[in-house]
């Protein structure tokens, strides 16, 4: 367990070093090279603004109605005995679906039980460990007009639900609940 | 998209009604715009950064380093694919980004090894067993440092938000492990009736 926060604390440091001294040893003009990315980086937020208004919006609504807390009354004895917190059910099925819906989830969650509580670091431990599923097998497939996927959905599918289930345990293990 | 927008929305609304409390719904509008940009621009700052840091790896060839490691693992990965055949470089160089967290450059290079995949396939509406393990790895997306949830966490005062880098890197490597175990059980499984004898 030690282990794995050496691991949290050390790896960003130890990215960008290694990042920094490979650039140096390989000539890379190193500055012109960060504003360059950092610009395509500045473009990427500001086009994730109107889908984040728009999901947020959306998840916003659904929370201050009261319909969250209804979802959540009728869940809970269902994955209570499934050991599954189920503030993170709606988590968990719209990060295969959508990229913003499920960033706007986590903000609402981060908002509502905070970054550091096991709400917090499991959901960003979800958003964090996969990618999109059903995005990503639109934009592969239909870029060569790939009409039958076969048994990838299945695959991507069933790998998110192992995610899912992979964070919840590594969370609970790291931290406790 | 469309669905899950308008079920949130509508739901919402219709929850708010039926409850008499239908000033809920505009409060629920105007904060949720307000944080929508409030995040949005709060993540300026780690995405710009970010994608600066990653423009100098990609420029000192770190992704091509990495490459060469991974070679014998996409061989495993690949049997179907020629181990000289330009579909294979194109499949290490997009496991290589993914794993850096360079999405911009995976994007690509793996739309380039679909193409370079498909010419091996004959040009069929249906995926080949290559395609099916291409699509499994990018959809797992192996990631070692989550920049995004990093930043948001920041954002929230996190005391401490670099402290779930562990416990993703533990979700993502078991996922992808399983992605790898699901997609040979289901490729024995389709090949189970013709490709035995």
């Amino acid at each position: 367990m030690n282990a794995v926060a050496t691991l949290s604390a050390f790896a960003l440091p130890v990215t960008l070093a290694t990042i920094l001294v490979l650039g140096i040893v390989r000539r890379v003009a190193l500055y012109e090279s960060f504003v360059e990315g950092a610009k395509e980086g500045f473009g990427t937020s500001v086009n994730l603004i109107p889908h984040l208004i728009a999901m947020m919006v959306a998840v916003s609504v659904f929370r201050s109605s009261g319909a969250l807390g209804l979802l959540m009354g009728v869940l809970h004895p269902w994955l209570n005995r499934l050991h599954f917190p189920p503030e993170l059910l709606p988590l968990a099925l719209l990060r295969p679906i959508s990229g913003s819906a499920s960033l706007a989830l986590v903000t609402d969650l981060f908002k509502h039980a905070g970054p550091d509580s096991f709400l917090g670091r499991a959901a960003s431990t979800m958003q964090g460990s996969t990618d999109t599923t059903l995005y990503v097998l639109t934009v592969y497939f239909g870029s060569v007009g790939i009409r039958n996927p076969r048994y990838s959905v299945k695959v991507g599918l069933l790998s998110d639900l192992v995610s899912v289930i992979a964070s919840v345990w590594a969370v609970t293990w790291m931290f406790g609940k | 998209m469309d669905v899950i927008w308008f079920g949130l929305f509508m739901t919402g609304i219709i929850v708010a009604a039926a409850t008499g409390r239908v000033e809920a719904v505009t409060e629920g509008v105007l904060t949720g715009a307000k944080d929508g940009v409030l995040v949005s621009f709060g993540l300026i700052s780690v995405i710009a950064f970010w994608l600066g840091m990653m423009k100098i790896a990609e420029q000192a060839g770190l992704v091509q380093s990495l490459a060469k490691l991974l070679r014998p693992l996409a061989r495993w990965l690949y049997p179907s694919v020629p181990s000289d055949h330009p579909a294979m470089g194109s499949l290490i160089a997009n496991m290589s980004a993914n794993i850096l967290g360079l999405g911009n450059a995976a994007t690509p290079l793996g739309l380039k090894a679909m193409r370079e995949l498909q010419d091996l396939n004959g040009n069929r509406a249906t995926a080949s067993a290559a395609m099916c393990t291409l699509l499994a790895m990018n959809t797992a997306s192996l990631t070692v440092i989550p920049a995004t949830m990093i930043g948001l966490r920041m954002e929230f005062h996190s005391r401490a938000p670099a402290d779930i880098v562990g416990s993703t890197i533990l979700a993502t490597v078991i996922a992808t492990a399983a992605a790898i175990m699901l997609d040979r059980f289901f490729r024995r499984r389709s090949m189970g009736g013709k490709a035995r004898t």
